[in-house]
């Protein structure tokens, strides 16, 4: 296919970040970014059309717009109340950002440095801590680099393998972190002790670039496919659709 | 025929005192009580507790000096991610902070509202939450799943305020907006709660805009009820305004540099709320000059 050839590494991502929400079913998806934002649309215009969405504050919306739009149809009401509730039902899959993301998934969106006095505050743990031990709670970074993917997180706000297996039971039976999708590959934890593993380059990405710009030793299998194409139709719907301010290549800009 | 508890800022904030534990509604830079905060600023109160879903309520407490701890999940201007303020105070170490998830945040003031010491929770656990807060404690369920989980604890408050759209004299809060957020929680966690409201109407008058449903806050939580058009300014409070974004961004650009900091209390938070109005009428026509 012609059109493949000419994918961008922003719109490899926004499918990537589609993918996640495969099969999930009728549950509320949650992105965190433009990237990601543009990727649940994709899902609920192609493969997953039961997804919920919000506009981002306390409306369902019942059409898929542009990002950035304003959605015209409104399916159902939910505030933050209602939210938090969706969450601890389990009923979503969020896709949250990292600024430190470690081996094991733990994520970090408080502070950098000493948490008594950091070096950097940033936004506070949010809902991460409730997020990561209720539904399927994924990442999205922008910018793949030692600075995010860290031998360990500064503050854990949200939960990783190794931290929900040591606080027990309570932690480990609703938790999952499906993926971590950066604007160099796809990552899970698909490994016996769960430790991250390279699941696929996006092409034009190689291994060393991607161990280079990680902090931790990443698991990378001896054959690591590429992440898949976007379709022509896709493409079509990234474009001209949900984003034809072309939104995505700030957010990842094309080298 | 209930009372009517109709006052000015200066009269609630009169009311309040030097360490007390205050309650701030609204969400990040939503529907804040803003006309309520600068009544606070402009006072002499000090050491306070702040109980906030943080947006530039936090921000600007914290930049005065008012500020001895902050209860809270996250800081933030929603359009511009980070707080300013409240990042360089926490930076400063100036107040002690409790950071909590925001539905541990959620639990605590329902806990409050209920007369319960705790509610569970479902998070925390695998966290640092629970080394940052050393007394955060797990409750284990005594029901046959044994469950260990998170004990919320109850976010009991000395004093709320929120910003509503209407309120009737005798405090009855109506919202018309897309989220209550957490309004009426905070009213009810509180010993005493204090409504700001861009129009205060007659009780008969209040299902004339919605329906019932968008009565949020009832009278018996409220102890006093303040017109101040415009009072969450700069955050939004639809549907009669949106977020000023142009002035949050000279707000946060402020923020970020002492001096250009100066200049901003100097511009817009050394008058009355009079004053402040002006000058943000003032900063628009020069915005469109």
């Amino acid at each position: 296919m012609s059109s493949t050839i000419t994918a961008t590494r922003a719109e490899y991502c926004v499918v990537a970040c589609a993918e996640a929400w495969r099969g999930a079913g009728e549950v509320l998806a949650t992105p965190m970014g433009t990237v990601p934002t543009i990727g649940a649309r994709l899902a609920k215009l192609t493969f997953s059309p039961e997804l919920l969405l919000t506009d981002g504050e306390a409306m369902l919306i019942g059409d898929v717009p542009a990002v950035g739009a304003k959605a015209e149809v409104v399916e159902g009401w939910l505030p933050y109340r209602q939210h938090l509730a969706l969450v601890a039902m389990g009923r979503r899959h969020v896709m949250m950002g990292a600024s430190q993301i470690d081996r094991h998934g733990n994520q970090n969106i408080s502070c950098i440095g000493d948490w008594a006095k950091p070096k950097r505050q940033l936004l506070g743990v949010r809902g991460a801590p409730v997020n990561t031990l209720n539904n399927p709670t994924s990442y999205w970074v922008p910018k793949h680099s030692t600075r995010v993917f860290v031998e360990k997180v500064d503050m854990v706000s949200g939960v990783g393998y190794d931290s929900a297996a040591a606080a027990g039971p309570a932690a480990t039976r609703y938790h999952r972190i499906p993926e971590v999708i950066s604007d160099l590959g796809v990552f899970d934890f698909e490994t016996p002790d769960r430790s991250m593993r390279l699941r696929s380059l996006h092409p034009g990405v190689t291994v060393d670039q991607v161990r280079e710009a990680t902090g931790f030793d990443l698991v990378v299998p001896d054959d690591v496919p590429y992440t898949r194409e976007p379709e022509a139709e896709e493409l079509r719907l990234i474009r001209e659709v949900l984003d034809p301010k072309g939104l995505r290549e700030r957010e990842v800009p094309t080298a | 025929m209930s009372r009517d508890k109709t006052m000015t800022a200066e009269e609630v904030v009169g009311r309040l005192r030097s360490g007390m534990t205050i309650g701030i509604g609204g969400w990040g830079s939503r529907r804040k009580p803003m006309a309520l905060v600068r009544a606070l600023l402009r006072s002499d109160l000090t050491d306070l507790t702040v109980v906030s879903y943080g947006g530039p309520d936090l921000g600007l407490l914290a930049a005065a000096g008012k500020v001895r701890k902050v209860v809270a999940a996250f800081a933030t201007l929603d359009s511009i991610p980070l707080e300013p303020h409240f990042g360089a105070a926490r930076q400063r170490g100036d107040f002690e902070f409790v950071e909590l998830d925001e539905a541990m945040f959620m639990w605590g003031l329902t806990a409050a509202a209920h007369r319960l010491p705790f509610m569970p929770i479902r998070a925390g656990l695998g966290t640092d939450l629970l080394k940052v807060n050393p007394a955060l404690r797990t409750v284990t369920s005594p029901y046959e799943d044994g469950e260990e989980l998170v004990a919320a604890p109850a976010l009991r408050l000395d004093a709320a305020l929120v910003h509503l759209n209407r309120a009737d004299a005798q405090g009855n809060g109506q919202y018309l907006g897309p989220d209550p957020y957490f309004d009426d929680l905070f009213c009810e966690a509180a010993d005493t709660a204090y409504v700001s409201c861009e129009r205060v109407v007659d009780s008969a008058d209040l299902l004339k805009e919605a329906g019932p449903q968008t009565l949020l806050v009832k009278r018996a939580f409220v102890d006093g009820v303040v017109e101040t058009p415009n009072g969450a300014h700069f955050t939004s409070c639809a549907p009669d305004y949106d977020r000023d974004e142009a002035f949050q961004r000279a707000y946060a650009k402020a923020a970020r540099d002492p001096e250009a900091w100066q200049a901003f209390v100097a511009r817009f938070l050394s008058g009355d709320e009079d004053t402040y109005q002006a000058a943000v009428t003032a900063f628009h026509e020069e915005e469109s000059a």
